[in-house]
């Protein structure tokens, strides 16, 4: 009897305990007589941000604003990048994911397929963006993210070895990097042997051979790398391999290239404005890329912007917020400074970047890239590409090599 | 051992038994009040638990906190079960984090859960009408105020310095004696009542309602209908799906293609397109088949398989033997400063192997690693590059990694050794090989076996390793899935899953992870059987 009691005497000091706690509200079970006056009991609304840790400032800055002016609460919730992709796809249809994320638009095919992406309308501000933003952030015509900005890799040349010119051709720029008497006239990262086709992408583009075949702007599921501009670019890329001149090695990643351009042993290298910040100890120029082969060439650019959940419950708020806060020159100029990639919004003053010279170079090398490819198929293409121009560099054959990867790229995507 | 007896039979009368300790506490002592405030949090924690799963209508989790928290309660205030009440929370956190990861990895496998199969049947068709709604081509921006009337909610915008009011059923109507602001907003309807910002801002259910109206331009249902995403201004959207719950199709208007769901959850239409967006569904075995039967998989995962299975025995025989070289070495009284060389030798199993992996990346590299620059007169050595040679680099850097905890573990088991039993080897004249051979080894079979198997279940599922020394490559030539001769079976697993980049394939994931859960079970019930034996020396 007395055990009855005292498990009763729990079970109500905890229910009381409990209820001492939490504020009551949702699921108080004695209805309340007005239940018109509890519902106005949130003081505005939630939205849900995903950024990454560069940006965050910028998006903090912006979202104090909003909430100042709505009473609405901002949670930003800071992740990888790298993470964001995946995390989204995954988390969105829980109903776990966020209202509004950061991500680039490469991403988009996969988004649009995995059903978790809202469409966006930028309405009076779409004139203020970049089209190739926009069009970047499209899909069959349909707009749904926010470009905020742009970014291309470019070539780097050390100053004070080969001068401010930019070189014409491969050729041109090889020569004046072995008469400067650097140790390498060329530097470029491969990701050790696991190959980087982003970085050898404006090479391939300047034989012809892009990822996919261009139909009037936006791109088609069809491999466009195979035939004669293919060969021909894995020949050069062989020739130019640690079996040929050895200008590319697999022994080059990342951190040691810009080691090597930054120690002044490299006298050009490709890289992005993201990696300025490695090259303190040598003066530098960026200009655009020079063609291998007789077109021009033109590296990848990619865009970086906002996307609306497709399940978002708050809707009203994200597009609030991106249209009438985000897409507005003061928030543009904060993601700017925060960080520094060409800006997709007109009327973003540049001069405040810690390279201004720079952005120059890096805008006139994305004026003559092609948008990375948005479709979902392009996810499936890194693994193949990267790869296989590893075993070229490598020196296997490269006619072979390079067929043989258009063949099993094709087939895996019809499957 | 007992050397004499000295049990002489009991004399004195016997007590009566005594009562055990736990049935003499009769309620209300201070024990029992810290159980009472302890079962306290546990309900409240329950409780909170349980709400905010309602809150969430999350039903599953529901049910199941609902369950424990009523066998808890019975559990701790009962005075039987004596037993669960020390076995109760190891079997809540064997049922949290095994028991329901391994059903929903079994769930997951038995899906084609992945890229273009990535949400419900009820989340795709939201998402493909989402996608069809498109802005009608050079539409104006109306500035727009949300009004609320006897018909519901509506949309009032200012067209020309006139108002137009109309509602989901009824079209777009002009309203007279209305007001508008500077910017064409207008900000009072006769008949309607203008809804404040502020509180379309706040109100959660009323924002929601307000960006799925769609307010008809006219009676004509082609010329699209007024949409609002922030609610301040309206342009017109037309779309071309419609969705038909009962025959569960879809329907373009435009082109008269109808699009049925595949028993793959792909949207088909019958002019052979597709639409972009699919749902998850049931597939039932056919991920385990596909892993075993598809050419493209088959081949590479059986080359993988292999070498997981090399790699695992290789690295615990390697690191096992070299521990105990030292470990004996080291056991020798002679050796002067035994605990600072023991310290030393512990250093590599101090550091995270991740860190150790990547250090070993740049050292092994061909032209810049000083491996090559120091031991091999800078010859262009290519350690990772090479199938082989990246084989040797993994089982190499893993060895330099998990000997010190070999050495550990042996120096311990050869000290506890009862020195006896070497010493009657001594007297019978053993040499020392003979010693090591008959006595010490099997001794020490007998503790470290054990730890030997779990070790090859760890590294047969050592993922740091091979993704931050090898990233699996190289990669295979002559296949075309994206795998490396030094992929294990886990790193594979990993490439498939697609959370690397690449088309996501959970489905096929979490099948290829039963199959190694599967494999490594049976391989460590098979070897932990076999260790029985030993104790029989």
């Amino acid at each position: 009897m007395r055990k009855k009691i005292g498990m009763a005497a729990a079970l109500a000091t905890s229910v009381a305990l409990l209820a001492a706690c939490s504020s009551g509200g949702t699921t108080d079970p004695t209805p309340e007589p007005s239940a018109s006056e509890s519902t106005p009991a949130i003081a505005g609304g939630e939205l849900t941000i995903w950024v990454d840790e560069n940006r965050e400032p910028a998006v903090a800055a912006a979202a104090e604003t909003f909430e100042a002016e709505t009473g609405s609460t901002v949670t930003l919730v800071q992740k990888n990048f790298e993470d964001i992709r995946a995390d989204f796809l995954a988390q969105v249809p829980t109903g776990e994911g966020p209202d509004i994320t950061i991500g680039a638009h490469d991403w988009l095919g996969a988004l649009i397929e995995g059903g978790v992406v809202n469409t966006v309308d930028l309405g009076a501000t779409a004139g203020s963006f970049a089209q190739v933003g926009l069009d970047a952030m499209s899909y069959e015509g349909q707009l749904y993210g926010m470009p905020y900005a742009l970014e291309a890799i470019a070539l780097i040349q050390n100053v004070d070895l080969v001068g401010e010119e930019a070189p014409t051709s491969w050729d041109d720029m090889i020569q004046r990097g072995i008469d400067s008497g650097a140790e390498r006239a060329f530097c470029i990262t491969t990701n050790g042997e696991t190959g980087d086709g982003y970085f050898m992408y404006p090479f391939q583009t300047s034989f012809g051979a892009p990822v996919f075949v261009q139909d009037g702007g936006s791109y088609t599921s069809e491999v466009g790398m195979g035939g004669d501009a293919g060969t021909a670019f894995a020949t050069w890329l062989a020739e130019n391999g640690e079996a040929g001149a050895g200008h590319i090695s697999t022994t080059i990643d990342y951190a040691i290239n810009n080691e090597l351009f930054n120690s002044g042993e490299c006298a050009y290298t490709v890289q992005g404005p993201w990696a300025l910040g490695d090259f303190p100890d040598v003066n530098f120029k960026v200009n655009p890329v020079p063609p291998a082969g007789d077109q021009a060439a033109a590296p990848f650019v990619g865009v970086q912007g906002f996307y609306v959940s497709s399940q978002s419950a708050n809707a009203l708020l994200a597009n609030e917020f991106l249209t009438n806060y985000v897409a507005t020159p003061e928030a543009m100029q904060a993601l700017y400074d925060a960080d520094p990639r060409l800006p997709a919004f007109e009327g973003v003053d540049t001069a405040s970047a810690p390279f201004p010279d720079a952005i120059e170079g890096f805008q006139a090398s994305a004026d003559q890239g092609v948008p990375m490819p948005n479709i979902p198929q392009m996810g499936s293409v890194w693994d193949f590409w990267n790869a296989a121009q590893s075993a070229i560099i490598k020196g296997a054959d490269p006619a072979a090599t390079w067929t043989k990867m258009v063949d099993d790229l094709s087939a895996s995507l019809a499957g | 051992m007992t050397t004499g007896q000295d049990a002489s039979p009991e004399t004195v009368k016997p007590k009566p038994p005594r009562e055990s300790y736990a049935r003499q506490i009769q309620g209300m002592g201070w024990g029992f009040l810290v159980k009472l405030l302890l079962m306290m949090l546990v309900n409240a924690l329950g409780l909170s638990v349980i709400l905010s799963a309602w809150n969430a209508e999350a039903w599953g989790i529901l049910t199941a906190s609902v369950v424990l928290l009523i066998a808890a309660d019975v559990v701790y205030f009962s005075k039987r079960m004596l037993p669960l009440k020390y076995i109760y929370p190891g079997l809540v956190f064997l049922l949290i984090f095994q028991v329901f990861t391994m059903a929903y990895t079994a769930y997951v496998a038995s899906t084609n859960y992945g890229a273009g199969h990535n949400v419900s049947k009820e989340q795709a068709v939201e998402s493909a009408l989402i996608q069809d709604e498109r802005q009608v081509a050079d539409s104006p921006i109306y500035p727009l105020a949300v009004v609320r009337g006897d018909g519901g909610l509506g949309f009032a915008v200012g067209v020309d310095g006139e108002v137009q009011v109309g509602t989901a059923e009824q079209p777009l109507e002009v309203v007279d004696g209305a007001a508008l602001d500077d910017s064409g907003r207008p900000t009072e309807v006769p008949g309607w009542e203008v809804v404040p910002r502020a509180e379309l801002l706040s109100d959660q259910e009323l924002a929601q309602e307000v960006t799925s109206l769609r307010v008809p331009v006219s009676d004509d249902a082609d010329e699209g209908s007024l949409r609002t995403r922030e609610g301040s201004t309206a342009s017109i959207y037309r779309s071309s799906l419609v969705w038909d719950e009962g025959a569960g199709t879809l329907t373009n208007t435009e082109t008269g293609v109808v699009y049925t769901a595949d028993e793959f959850g792909t949207f088909r239409g019958d002019d052979g397109s597709s639409l972009p967006v699919g749902f998850y569904v049931n597939v039932g075995f056919d991920n385990f088949v596909k892993a075993v039967t598809d050419p493209d998989y088959a081949g590479p995962l059986l080359k993988v398989t292999a070498w997981t299975f090399s790699f695992a025995i290789l690295t615990v025989i390697s690191s096992f033997l070299l521990g105990l070289l030292f470990a004996l070495i080291f056991n020798d009284d002679r050796i002067k400063g035994k605990k600072v060389l023991r310290t030393l030798f512990i250093l590599p199993y101090a550091f995270p192997a991740f860190l150790s992996a990547l250090l070993w990346r740049g050292m092994l590299n061909s032209e810049f690693g000083i491996i090559n620059d120091w031991f091999f007169f800078g010859a262009n050595i290519n350690w990772l590059g090479d199938p082989w040679l990246a084989k040797f680099s993994i089982l190499f850097v893993n060895l330099w990694l998990s000997y010190p905890y070999w050495f550990l573990v042996c120096t311990g088991a050869l000290q506890s050794m009862p020195g006896e039993t070497l010493e009657a080897a001594k007297i019978d004249g053993a040499g020392s090989w003979r010693q090591f051979r008959s006595i010490q080894f099997p001794l020490l079979l007998v503790s470290t076996a054990p730890l030997a198997i779990a070790s090859f279940a760890f590294n047969f599922n050592n993922f740091t390793i091979i993704y931050m020394l090898t990233n699996g490559g190289p990669r295979f030539t002559d296949t075309s899935v994206p795998l490396g001769s030094t992929d294990i079976l886990i790193s594979a697993i990993y490439q498939i899953s697609g959370v690397a980049g690449g088309r996501a394939d959970y489905g096929l994931a979490a099948a290829l992870s039963i199959v190694v859960f599967v494999v490594v079970g049976a391989v460590s019930a098979i070897a932990f059987r076999q260790t029985k034996k030993l104790e029989e020396f």
